[in-house]
């Protein structure tokens, strides 16, 4: 492994005492589980058998902030859209498409912060760091601003995100000549850099004069204004307490200095400002090092500081997806396989699953991970709880729609378990009818019969009786169905009909075999009919199978056979040899046959 | 689209619904109540959308919705219905259904009354066995409820207890309950089953139970034409459309194929029924437009979104009385429109009334469409 980057925070969970008892713990899918054991700190049963607590450790709180969540929301929707973005745009249109939609974050951000402000949370520092560090990260990577509107567009920056820095530039602009200014700002196409560099140092040079002269020499004042204009670094040392952060003290320098800086050279003004202005006496923020590390083109470098310093993967798992959209990320694997944006990603989408609510927008990054973002959703989404059908289907639609039949069937067999056991038939009929789970169907048909046997009445008959296509599902379904309507068909006196049914279940080995004494007996009042109801060929059929059902057992089973039993066979046969006997006659007379 | 206007809320939305208009009036619809679920903490929400020519205290856009106030629930909202201008009664996944009052002096919501376990499973191993309470419809005073445990109450707005009560009406769950008549209702169930029941006679077995054909693909919602009575639109799991003609038959009269997963609900226009509405998991929202007269088209179909002119798959042809029953595949013309441009996640609700539309995503925000037919 390679070595730490940062000293691991040491976290204290509150109320859990060490010293008292010793501590066990299990890791989750985003927490980790800490649980006080019996023992004590010195050896066994000294803990005492006292209750037992549970602690649950959230390393990401920062989910659970309610603000936070049209951030999450937003951005997942900006997110997909970049990911479905035409890849064919090239050059310009390409490019422009993606400052878009960093634009489109960064307004986002603001819009929480606005939130955040409103409601008194003290995350809006955060978010505003945030903010600072991603729009410099769009100037510089993203649009790749060259020389020129490089430094507008640092002005803008500085200038969004430090109020103070209007007071100085009003007053330059107000002192000396407006019209040079003008020119000075005008960068339209007209110019060219050495253009617009010429006219400058002709401005430059005019300044340098004016100090020299002595123009401003009454007025002291003045003359730290020219001595700022001409990018004399003391002279703008001296107002520091007018600029809060080096990165204003920087940007002033180049505005005054180097207008015309090029992007690579940004790295050793930067690093100069920086020491120039805290000038030792303190050391960086994380914020300064990240800061640092973008102007100096250490793109990796950003992310990684940014990782350490923040507490929440949002920021950087869609500053790398977008940075990797522009093709400026080097796809060098970690170690154990994925790349950075793919890594970040994951880590995302996970602490959002732990969400109770968040976890659907974690389908969506998962599903852009290409190489293991299905298996982290097989895993996540079968550990969502799901406490009303509806929920439980949208989870399923979810696994459907990436053919995840494993999740599928294991969805409907919970659904349909908690159906059964609340005596909700059709409901564990309709989740196995989704899954196409014969065994299960099967498991409900012999609920069913076993209902029917001990009632004497089918429960449920609007379900068996407008079962339709999914009859097929199992044969135990099946035969449920059928039987069903034979009975219909004897309740409707069609008793050739049903004769014929019931027949068939036995022969077509459609009904299980312990169901054929049912079936025979079920027989009995069709036997019985004044009309002959079974033919010749059907009752030799019938006698098989008693016969079938008879010789089946052993000679030991015959012996624990009860009276009912045997009375019910006689009571067959019976019947079964007077329907042959009136039958034979019937079909031997010319008239009945 | 700048009449859609959309705010971000925070909470993932199953239901909206505008308030009822009175009677006689000619103003669109100002006010709309949502209900969020999968949440901890699920609340209730009053929103208002206010005439165009405000601007907010921050000065943001003009006729986003306002929050007015907003009241805990427990569980999450699994229907919704405005029993009168006041009053809302919702259906919670505990199985408890409560009366919300809202208070117009001071903008607060209170909770009225309620009822607990209107439906629940009887579980020996559960202490609590409560089942979702799925489907709420209201005539005011009477509420009929619906469940996951297959059963359908009736109550009274005012008095304690059920008046009636069907235990086992449905051996599968039913989704969704909608008046027929006065005295009668219409479920739907996860068996593909439409059901009439009569109110009226004591027995509890349904009057009259409609099928679908091949496959019983589970129906999550109902909704009866507001003129034609016999005219029933069902949504079903596989985002299909079925239009029944409830005097003839037990299968639907058309198939439409629409949406590519659940069809939460559907909506048929109140003032105008040529129109219908529905939305679905896949994330889409459709306008299923019949109307015959071409300058009645809304011109918002021309805005974004996809247009297709559609023909619905079984033989119709257009009768006079209603185009939804129709079955000649030359004078057949439905025009349908998703309305929603980049769809990601569900839809899980909408409603309609005049000009406005509503509805809630779970990506935790609503969407108002003030001018929907300018």
């Amino acid at each position: 492994m390679e070595e730490l980057d940062a000293e691991p925070p040491l976290m204290v969970v509150p109320g859990a005492d060490p010293v008292a008892r010793q501590l066990c713990f299990a890791w989750g899918p985003a927490e980790v589980l800490v649980c006080e054991t019996l023992f004590g700190r010195r050896g066994t049963g000294e803990g005492g058998p006292s209750a037992s607590r549970v602690f649950v450790v959230r390393k990401d709180q920062d989910i659970y902030i309610q603000t936070l969540r049209k951030l999450f929301n937003e951005s997942h929707g900006i997110f997909i859209g970049l990911q479905r973005s035409e890849e064919e745009l090239v050059g310009k249109s390409r490019k422009a498409q993606l400052v878009q939609v960093s634009k489109n974050y960064r307004s986002v951000i603001r819009a929480c912060m606005e939130d955040m402000h409103q409601a008194a949370c003290k995350f809006v520092s955060i978010l505003s760091a945030m903010e600072l560090i991603w729009n410099l990260c769009e100037i510089l990577f993203v649009e790749a601003a060259a020389a020129g509107p490089l430094l507008l567009r640092l002005l803008d920056w500085v200038r969004l995100h430090v109020c103070d820095v209007d007071n100085m530039v009003r007053e330059v602009l107000s002192s000396e000549n407006p019209s040079k200014h003008k020119l000075f700002w005008n960068l339209g196409n007209t110019q060219t850099l050495t253009e617009m560099e010429l006219k400058w140092q002709h401005w430059h040079e005019e300044c340098q004069r004016y100090l020299q002269d002595g123009t401003f020499a009454s007025n002291s004042h003045m003359e730290s204004i020219c001595k700022i204009l001409l990018g004399d670094e003391d002279a703008i040392l001296e107002k520091k307490e007018l600029m809060t952060t080096w990165y204003h003290f920087l940007v002033t320098r180049l505005l005054y200095s180097h207008p015309t800086v090029k992007p690579m050279e940004l790295r050793f003004y930067a690093q100069s400002s920086m020491d120039l202005f805290l000038g030792g006496e303190s050391s960086p923020e994380p914020l300064d090092t990240i800061l640092m590390a973008a102007f100096e083109f250490e793109m990796h470098q950003v992310i990684k500081e940014c990782s350490i310093a923040l507490s929440n993967w949002w920021f950087v798992a869609h500053l790398t997806d977008l940075l990797d959209h522009c093709k400026l990320l080097q796809s060098h694997n970690l170690y154990f396989g994925s790349n950075m944006r793919e890594f970040l990603l994951l880590e995302y989408a996970s602490g959002l699953f732990s969400h109770h609510s968040l976890w659907q927008l974690g389908v969506d990054y998962f599903d852009h991970c290409p190489e293991y973002g299905r298996v982290y959703l097989e895993l996540h989404i079968e550990r969502i709880p799901l406490n009303t059908e509806q929920k439980a289907l949208k989870v399923l639609r979810i696994c459907e729609q990436r053919q995840m039949h494993e999740q599928v069937r294991s969805i409907c067999k919970i659904m349909a378990m908690k159906a059964l056991r609340n005596n909700r038939l059709g409901s564990a009929l309709s989740w196995s009818i989704r899954a196409k789970d014969a065994a299960f169907a099967t498991l409900i048909s012999d609920r069913f019969l076993k209902d029917y046997c001990e009632r004497g009445c089918f429960s449920d008959l609007d379900l068996i009786d407008n079962l339709g296509p999914s009859m097929l599902l199992s044969d135990r379904l099946t035969f449920l169905g059928k039987y069903r309507e034979f009975h219909r068909l004897y309740g409707e006196k069609r008793f050739s009909e049903a004769a014929k049914l019931l027949l068939m279940l036995m022969t077509a080995h459609i009904a299980p075999c312990s169901f054929w004494m049912t079936l025979l007996t079920d027989a009995l009042p069709l036997l019985e009919q004044k009309e002959v109801v079974f033919s010749a060929e059907q009752t030799y059929e019938l006698m098989r199978c008693l016969e079938d059902l008879t010789a089946g057992k052993s000679d030991k089973q015959k012996f624990q056979v009860d009276d009912v039993e045997t009375m019910k066979v006689e009571m067959l046969r019976l019947a079964l040899a007077r329907n042959l006997a009136r039958v034979i006659v019937k079909e031997g007379t010319l008239e009945g046959s | 689209m700048e009449e859609v206007c959309a705010k971000f809320v925070s909470q993932k939305i199953s239901k909206t619904r505008w308030r009822p208009l009175p009677a006689a009036a000619l103003q669109p619809p100002e006010l709309f109540a949502t209900g969020s679920w999968d949440n901890e903490d699920n609340r209730i929400s009053i929103w208002s959308v206010g005439d165009l020519g405000n601007v907010g205290l921050n000065g943001e856009y003009q006729g986003e919705p306002q929050l007015l106030c907003d009241i805990r629930h427990d569980g999450d909202v699994m229907d919704m219905q405005f029993l009168d201008q006041e009053r809302i009664v919702v259906a919670s996944s505990t199985g408890t259904v409560t009366v919300f009052r809202h208070h117009q002096n001071n903008q607060t919501l209170s909770a009225n009354h309620q009822w607990e376990k209107a439906h629940y499973h009887v579980d020996q191993n559960t202490s609590c066995g409560g089942a979702a309470c799925t489907g709420v419809i209201c005539n005011n005073p009477e509420i009929v409820t619906v469940g996951e445990d297959g059963r359908i109450n009736l109550f009274r707005a005012d008095q304690k207890n059920a008046v009636r009560t069907i235990d086992n009406a449905d051996s599968s769950t039913l989704h969704a309950v909608t008046f027929l008549r006065t005295t009668e209702i219409l479920t739907v169930n996860s068996i593909g089953q439409l059901k009439i029941w009569d109110l009226r006679q004591q027995k509890n077995e349904p009057s009259h139970i409609f099928s679908l054909t091949g496959d019983r693909v589970p129906l999550h919602c109902v909704d009866r034409h507001p003129s034609q009575q016999h005219i029933v639109a069902t949504g079903g799991q596989d985002g299909m459309l079925s239009v029944w003609d409830i005097r003839h038959g037990t299968m639907p009269v058309s198939l439409l194929n629409a949406h590519e997963a659940e069809m939460w609900e559907v909506h048929f226009h109140p003032s105008n029924p040529d129109h219908l509405f529905t939305c679905s998991e896949d994330g889409s929202l459709w306008h299923w437009d019949t109307s015959t007269d071409v300058s009645e088209k809304p011109s918002f179909l021309h805005q974004g979104g996809r247009s297709a002119t559609c023909f619905s798959h079984n033989i119709i042809n257009q009768s006079v009385v209603s185009a939804w029953l129709s079955n000649d595949p030359t004078k057949d013309r439905m025009e349908i429109t998703n309305l929603i441009p980049n769809q990601t996640l569900s839809v899980n609700s909408l409603d309609i009334l005049g000009p406005c539309l509503v509805y809630g995503t779970d990506a935790e925000a609503i969407y108002v469409n003030r001018q929907l037919f300018a």
